[in-house]
């Protein structure tokens, strides 16, 4: 094999690149055009056109069709109401999916958050601050699925003998036998959970260290002075003046649990009951089939999430208000 | 060190008891030590998979990376170079590392830029409905993509029809071009978020520098490319950043959109090759290594650039 044998894949990405300039420069000319009429409503359609128009086409009238799909039947071809639903909350599979969601949801945020202050508060103003900081944000460039093999290998099991997997090795170390962890339900579900939090209290720190920085001095100082005990001081002036931050961590990482698939498909392809909604919802509408059923757990998904959506939107409505 | 000198400088402090400072010691020496500790676990798991990708694989086999240390000669590239040029199953994968690249600077290139128009629309432009879109756009980015993979899959390989009338044939895309889609289902993905941050970014401009360009006769264009783009370049590039690490690292939508084996993206064979882990695993090591390598150094060379692009997203918003 060599490099020249790729020549058409090369050839697509020039002819993309040079089609994608071609759009650029008609566009370019239109807002030219608009702009010497002084036209900005004009203006405003052709800056916003194409990212309107990727957004209507690829997410807006997808999210609607999916919604429909959801009342229909696995091909599509027939009105089932809301039997899709009830599957979903009485099936003990499906059901098993719903409760694994919520583990995630409840348990990988608050760890990665917890994780995360404790950890910038501990190296806040340390020496090594920045390779501190640096080696435990390093994780977030890793994709999933390189972190699911890094932890594969971490959790790696032989029968006896000399252990490949570091958990089993440190257990056989301390007299223990080795443990299948990943076919160990429901333990094996925190052992994935291990590696989301393993990459997003990198995000926490990084955030929560810059608020950090932020709180005023003068502030602590005077609590110091009038008397009050270091863990007084973390939670009665620090937490609440990061409160905003913490929230932020706290948002962030649920939407990214929610949404979480590659972990659970790369380390059990959601066997041994690890299955949670999103990579349910891929396997039912792209694995088995079952487009119906695929649409409801998005939908489910989905309405996981609008609480997110309200609580966000209010907040910049409050900000543009504040800010004006 | 760094402890001691400072657990000094604190014993120096005026009335201090000696229990107290017993205390500050010692919980400087804990928190130390727990430093470490994290530091430790989110380093070594990372570090044992490097070590396995350069041993023998009889040796992976055999026994646990950290035995490589009692035989360090052993060390070989022997496997890099199978999984990226063998023939033979688990190999080849230099075709999807080039899928990887070709699919990655659309992937980036063409969000980014759409999104820079937008956000210059939402931002600087008068017209009746902007807030409306532009809370509209906000609220999209956290509606999970899930709920867009079957009818956008669907619209790709059988068209749009409404009621019978077709609004857009299917796109037959075969073989290589089906990369096409995945460009495209990348740009849609990417928008939202791109958009919010830039948009951020741009109406911290300060208005007078594009009264005194209006003034001047420069059309929205001008600003646009003359006035605005080079003041938000920074911003530009921690949303490409971004952009790049989410196309790169990304397992779904290349899996979903990127057609057969062939043609779709490293992460996407990667994750199929580790969730059966069968005969094959010795190699993941070395693969995994292969697709993390490029994310990682631009994550570590451009850290600065992420970091601002993630305080600016996630603070204001």
């Amino acid at each position: 094999m060599d490099i020249s044998d790729y020549t058409d894949r090369f050839g697509l990405l020039g002819v993309g690149l040079v089609a994608f300039a071609a759009v650029l420069l008609a566009l370019y000319g239109l807002a030219e055009l608009a702009s010497r009429r002084d036209r900005s409503r004009a203006v405003a359609l052709v800056f916003l056109a194409p990212a309107v128009l990727f957004l209507v086409v690829g997410l807006v009238y997808p999210a609607i069709r999916t919604i429909a799909m959801s009342f229909f039947s696995g091909d599509g071809s027939e009105f089932v109401g809301i039997d899709n639903y009830t599957w979903a909350v009485t099936d003990p599979d499906a059901l098993k999916v719903l409760i694994n969601t919520v583990l995630w949801i409840v348990i990988v945020p608050l760890v990665s958050t917890v994780v995360g202050l404790v950890y910038a508060v501990l190296i806040d103003g340390r020496k090594g601050e920045r390779a501190y900081k640096a080696l435990v944000f390093l994780p977030m460039g890793i994709s999933f699925v390189g972190a699911s093999i890094i932890w594969k290998l971490v959790y790696e099991y032989d029968r006896s003998g000399d252990q490949i997997g570091l958990l089993n090795q440190i257990l056989v170390w301390f007299g223990g036998d080795p443990v299948n962890w990943l076919n160990e339900t429901p333990w094996n579900n925190f052992l994935l959970m291990v590696v989301l939090v393993w990459i997003e209290v990198g995000f926490a720190t990084v955030v929560l260290s810059a608020a950090l920085k932020g709180v005023p001095t003068e502030i602590v100082e005077a609590a110091r002075i009038d008397g009050a005990s270091p863990s007084e001081i973390f939670w009665n002036v620090t937490v609440p003046s990061i409160r905003s931050a913490i929230v932020v961590v706290a948002v962030t990482v649920f939407i990214a649990t929610l949404k979480l698939f590659d972990i659970v498909r790369a380390m059990t392809g959601g066997h041994h009951g690890t299955d949670v909604l999103a990579h349910n919802m891929w396997d039912q509408a792209f694995r088995l089939g079952n487009d119906g059923r695929g649409a409801t757990m998005a939908v489910l998904l989905f309405a996981l999430v609008i609480p997110v959506v309200i609580y966000q939107v209010r907040n910049m409505r409050r900000q543009e208000l504040e800010t004006r | 060190m760094s402890v001691d000198t400072k657990a000094q400088e604190k014993a120096s402090r005026i009335g201090e008891t000696r229990g107290a400072r017993l205390r500050r010691v010692f919980s400087s020496r804990a928190a130390s030590i727990v430093a470490l500790v994290i530091a430790a676990l989110w380093t070594i798991p990372t570090a044992g998979l490097f070590i396995s990708s350069l041993r023998p694989e009889d040796d992976i086999n055999a026994s646990g990376w950290w035995m490589f240390f009692t035989n360090p000669g052993s060390a070989t590239l022997e496997t890099y170079n199978y999984v990226l040029y063998s023939n033979t199953q688990g190999g080849g994968l230099i075709r999807n590392l080039i899928n990887t690249i070709v699919i990655t600077i659309p992937g980036v290139v063409i969000p980014v830029v759409f999104a820079a128009m937008a956000a210059y629309a939402l931002s600087w432009i008068d017209f009746k409905g902007r807030n409306f879109l532009y809370i509209a756009i906000f609220a999209l980015q956290v509606v999970p993509l899930q709920m867009a993979l079957i009818p956008l899959l669907s619209f790709f390989s059988q068209g749009l029809h409404i009621g019978g009338v077709t609004i857009t044939p299917a796109w037959e895309l075969e073989g290589v071009n089906t990369i096409v889609q995945v460009w495209i289902a990348h740009a849609i993905f990417g928008l939202p978020l791109a958009i919010f941050l830039l948009h951020n970014f741009m109406r911290e401009l300060p208005g007078d520098v594009m009264e005194a360009a209006r003034i001047d006769g420069a059309t929205h264009s001008q600003i646009f490319r003359k006035v605005v783009l080079p003041l938000v370049t920074p911003a530009i590039a921690s949303i490409a950043i971004f952009q790049f690490l989410w196309v790169w690292n990304d397992f779904l939508v290349g899996r979903t959109f990127g057609g057969g084996e062939a043609t779709r993206p490293l992460t996407a064979v990667l994750g199929d090759m580790a969730g059966s882990w069968g005969n094959n695993w010795t190699r993941l090591p070395a693969a995994g290594f292969l697709a993390i390598i490029v994310p990682l150094l631009v994550f570590l060379l451009l850290q600065r650039y992420f970091v601002r692009g993630l305080l600016a997203g996630s603070v204001k918003g």
